[in-house]
């Protein structure tokens, strides 16, 4: 086993800088080599937001800088950001040159802290992490760095107010829409909600609000488990963390049925909240329940997913129980610390009392297309993947919908796939490019 | 003129090797001018934004390559735009003539923290057997990155071994971004790695043959060649092992763009003596004939050439009068990497549009082949005249807009992702051509001249989109000399 990793579906510690990017008005300024900052935005694409792509300032090291150090670099690009990029908030992201180098990044950031700038530095060496596990770096040194000094009142805590954090930024491409039905919904039970990120929230100036939270929602099976942690700590907000994206009408219940139980809210609202937003999803499944039954042609009976742990989570629980379509072989990819996989096991096989859905954990994605070559169920199989993946389903011959970077042969603006709305939508994507194979 | 050293394990990067800048303000005839005096100096920036970086330009000339895995040792980002390959082997494969597009190899090292530690030479002995377990690839490409450049992996030792284990070729490529902010000098580093390892030592030459360096273009050649009595070996995307390996047997070898084939072009010929066509590309009327000319010089076939150019002529000079005529008064931006920006401001310029200017991402003072003839800036200056505010500026958005928000031209071209963005925002029309020969010869001219006219005319989408465009750019900043951070550290090669 060399480790290494063959198609790969996520970026290094340094691709959080889309985690800055997420947020209104704040510019990442990359301490790093010249590449870093094209390399991200080649793995993402249409990512460019506020000030990230050809926007985000570098330092681009050079030999120099790696011989000699890249301190005083970092110092002019850093005054240079302030004169030519109107932000609210800095963030310095330093590479993998810098950090082998052994640059005070810290110190160079400090003097800028010290006159007043609203900046923050985090590192995010390639080698020493990938962006699933640095999101949650970057967001906690916004936490100490920024909103510990420039929250407004750090310590009243406001009823019902929630920081909540689920996908992650660009990683999730359904983030936008995931987190937009997240707030909505949440905020259909009665509660605030500090999304934080996108344009559903309010910026920096919402981040300074969140020591006023009672508590925290982490939708996520492992990510991000380290800013609950760091939060609950720090402000001593205790947190919920629900370990799978909720699509369709039973998850999305749950969940906020586990929100209202945790936060204490009075259930009359609440289930009538979720009264409403079932009604609206299941009228839609059940005029498709026609079609799923009696549709002659052929429909996919069978799924494999080559997708992050949260994904596999909510989308296998959603098609097998409330579409019909049986997961079988499962490849998660997004490098789960061994610690959380066996929670991951017990979860997708809570799914089903009826049967066992295989799950295997490596983020060399190319085994994954390896094992799904030497498979065969009988029926029409629907493969969910990333671009990778389309060669490999037309050579099974499989539905195919491209779901997570790299994402080449799809477009995703402010889709989501979260929640009541997001399951339908999910629905709608599946059967658009099934029927799509009828001429 | 730098000599190709096909023993040595890496390629010096530009800076060095041919002395190439990224800092830049003036004319054109005046960068050309210097560079001839011998007294071009580099300027360094005091702000920048991010560039790009060599492995991937490294990756594009090996991705390619029919039946090759390409693994980067590095960190997982090192690596993570290299998918963009697959995408284009697939879709591109099928108009060059590939029966079926097969997956791209791509792997990681994906090398941690520890590995900087304890060093990464035997994971990456591992990577190569488990990669060719996996692939049976029949070369396996491994490039370097700022990490396992820094920490001191011996990439030439280690791929050398698994060469000798695996009988198949394992090259070692050296395209560490650090090194050079010029980020084609990837493409040096990978074709050094091509042609010290796979290109053979002829064994019949083949009179008939040409090497055709470049992208993934459209396939022109076979018909342009063909009514020459020639035919193109494409170099080396989409190109099978066997056709590298005999690229030493053709008559001469020809570049799209020097900036990306200058050094495989020298290396063909000093190191295997396939004589390369030094004048610049063909792009605009005089060089076009100039190149064409050539080319029927090299390979015995001038009487042939005259043909092929009078038949051009005769298809296509009609329709780029009328095109001449539409364009009159028009004005134009051009931002591009160095040869292929000069080739996009001679057909502008061909095509009677008024160049105000040009952001062009570096320059070589000449190419690997050291002849005055192959460079398209000085024939573009020489055939059309100076163009005014050309400035060399490596992908620096901030000069870009600041410009652009200022001279407004009737259509910006752009030859690199991300930068038509602010001609958009601007509501300048802005046209990217990806095809590298769309614009070569008589047709070029009109494949040009009807799309820079189509992007004119239909201007709505730019035109609400600057009505609604966010700028993250300061009022302060706008206002200034889009030169203000550009400082005159001569010879400091400091980024
Ligand atoms: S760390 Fe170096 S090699 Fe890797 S992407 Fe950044 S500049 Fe390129």
């Amino acid at each position: 086993m060399s480790g290494i990793i063959e198609q790969e579906r996520f970026t290094c510690a340094i691709g959080a800088m889309q985690t800055v990017v997420a947020i209104r008005k704040a510019v990442p300024i990359l301490h790093s080599g010249p590449g870093c900052g094209t390399m991200v935005s080649g793995f993402f694409e249409h990512s460019t937001g506020y000030a990230g792509g050809s926007t985000a300032p570098c330092t681009n090291a050079s030999e120099k800088e790696v011989v000699f150090g890249g301190e005083a670099k970092l110092k002019t690009v850093i005054e240079g950001t302030y004169k030519v990029i109107d932000s609210d908030l800095q963030v310095v992201l330093s590479g993998c040159t810098s950090e082998i180098v052994g640059d005070d990044i810290s110190q160079v950031v400090a003097e800028f802290q010290a006159e007043g700038k609203p900046i923050v530095h985090v590192e995010t060496a390639g080698f020493k992490s990938n962006n699933y596990v640095s999101h949650s770096n970057v967001v906690n040194a916004i936490v100490d760095q920024y909103v510990e000094v420039y929250a407004e009142d750090g310590t009243t805590k406001i009823d019902n107010l929630v920081n909540v954090f689920a996908s992650i930024p660009y990683q999730d491409q359904f983030w936008k829409g995931n987190l937009r039905e997240l707030k909505r919904i949440l905020e259909g039970i009665g509660l605030r909600v500090n999304i934080l990120f996108g344009p559903e929230s309010g910026g920096v100036a919402e981040w300074r609000t969140m020591p006023n939270a009672r508590f925290n929602i982490l939708v996520s099976p492992w990510f991000g488990l380290d800013i609950v942690r760091h939060l609950e700590g720090k402000y001593g907000q205790p947190f919920l963390q629900f370990p799978y994206i909720p699509i369709g009408g039973n998850e999305t219940s749950r969940f906020l049925r586990a929100v209202a139980a945790f936060a204490g809210l009075d259930p009359k609202p609440v289930e009538d909240f979720i009264g409403g937003e079932e009604a609206g999803f299941y009228e839609e499944i059940q005029s498709l329940a026609t079609f799923l039954l009696e549709f002659r042609y052929g429909l996919p009976n069978h799924l494999h997913m080559i997708l992050d742990s949260s994904y596999v989570l909510g989308i296998s629980k959603f098609l097998l129980n409330e579409v019909g379509i049986v997961p079988k072989e499962q490849f998660i990819v997004d490098g789960v610390p061994e610690a959380f996989q066996q929670a991951i096991r017990a979860e997708l096989a809570a799914s089903s009392a009826k049967r066992e859905i295989p799950v295997s954990f490596d983020p060399d994605a190319g085994k994954a297309q390896e094992a799904i070559r030497a498979i065969t169920h009988p029926g029409r199989g629907l493969l969910i993947g990333s671009g990778w993946d389309k060669q490999l389903a037309e050579e099974k011959g499989f539905d195919f919908l491209s779901a997570s970077n790299p994402s080449p042969y799809r477009l995703v603006l402010t889709t989501g796939y979260l929640g009541y709305q997001g399951g339908l939508r999910l629905i709608e994507d599946i059967y658009f490019r099934v029927l799509g194979t009828y001429s | 003129m730098s000599t190709v050293n096909l023993r040595a394990p890496e390629v010096q990067v530009r800076e060095i090797r041919l002395g190439s800048i990224t800092g830049f303000e003036g004319t054109a005839a005046g960068l050309v001018g210097c560079a001839r005096r011998g007294t071009l100096a580099d300027s360094s920036r005091s702000f920048s934004q991010c560039l790009g970086c060599s492995t991937s330009n490294a990756a594009c000339t090996l991705v390619l390559i029919q039946d090759a895995a390409v693994i980067s040792h590095g960190p997982v980002g090192c690596s993570a735009c290299f998918h963009g390959y697959e995408f284009v082997y697939r879709v591109n494969g099928v108009n060059r003539g590939l029966e079926k597009t097969t997956q791209r190899k791509i792997f990681s090292t994906n090398l941690e923290e520890k590995d900087m530690v304890y060093g990464g030479n035997q994971k990456l002995a591992e990577s190569i057997r488990e990669v060719y377990a996996r692939t049976k690839a029949r070369v396996i490409f491994v490039i370097t990155t700022c990490s396992s450049g820094i920490i001191g992996d011996d990439v030439e030792n280690v791929t050398n071994e698994a060469e000798e284990e695996l009988g198949i070729p394992v090259v070692a490529v050296f395209c560490e971004g650090f090194k050079s902010k010029i980020w084609t000098s990837g493409f040096d580093a990978g074709y050094h790695g091509i042609a010290r390892k796979l290109i053979k030592p002829p064994v019949k030459k083949q009179d008939d043959m040409v090497n055709v360096v470049n992208f993934w273009g459209a396939d022109i050649f076979k018909d342009l060649f063909g009514r020459l009595g020639l035919r193109p070996n494409y170099l080396t995307p989409f190109s099978t092992l066997e056709q590298i390996e005999h690229s030493s047997e053709a008559v001469a070898t020809i570049q799209i763009c020097a900036t990306l084939g200058s050094y495989l072009g020298a290396a063909l010929e000093q190191g295997y003596g396939v004589p390369e066509i030094k004048v610049s590309a063909p792009y605009g009327i005089p060089q076009t004939e100039r190149w064409f000319r050539e080319l029927g010089t090299m390979t015995g076939r001038e009487a042939e050439v005259e043909v092929l150019l009078k038949e051009e002529r005769e298809a296509w000079l009609p329709r780029i009068g009328e095109l001449r005529e539409k364009l009159k008064g028009k004005t134009a931006y051009v931002t591009a990497g160095a040869s292929h920006g000069h080739s996009l401001i001679a057909i502008l310029r061909e095509l009677g549009l008024e160049v105000r200017g040009a952001a062009i991402f570096h320059h070589d003072p000449l190419y690997d082949n050291g002849s005055v003839e192959a460079d398209a800036l000085s024939n573009t200056v020489r055939d059309y005249g100076d163009v005014p505010n050309y400035n060399v500026c490596n992908k620096q958005e901030y000069e870009l807009v600041n410009i652009l928000s200022k001279s407004k031209p009737d259509i910006l071209l752009a030859r690199h992702g991300g930068m038509t963005l602010w001609g958009g925002k601007l509501g300048i029309p802005s046209l990217l051509i990806g095809d590298e020969h769309f614009g070569m010869g008589y047709k070029g001219l009109v494949n040009y001249g009807e799309r820079i006219l189509d992007a004119i005319e239909n201007n709505e989408f730019v035109t609400n989109l600057a009505r609604h465009a966010i700028n993250p750019y300061t009022k302060w900043w706008l206002e200034q000399n889009p030169y203000t951070f550009l400082g005159d550290n001569t010879n400091v090669r400091n980024y």
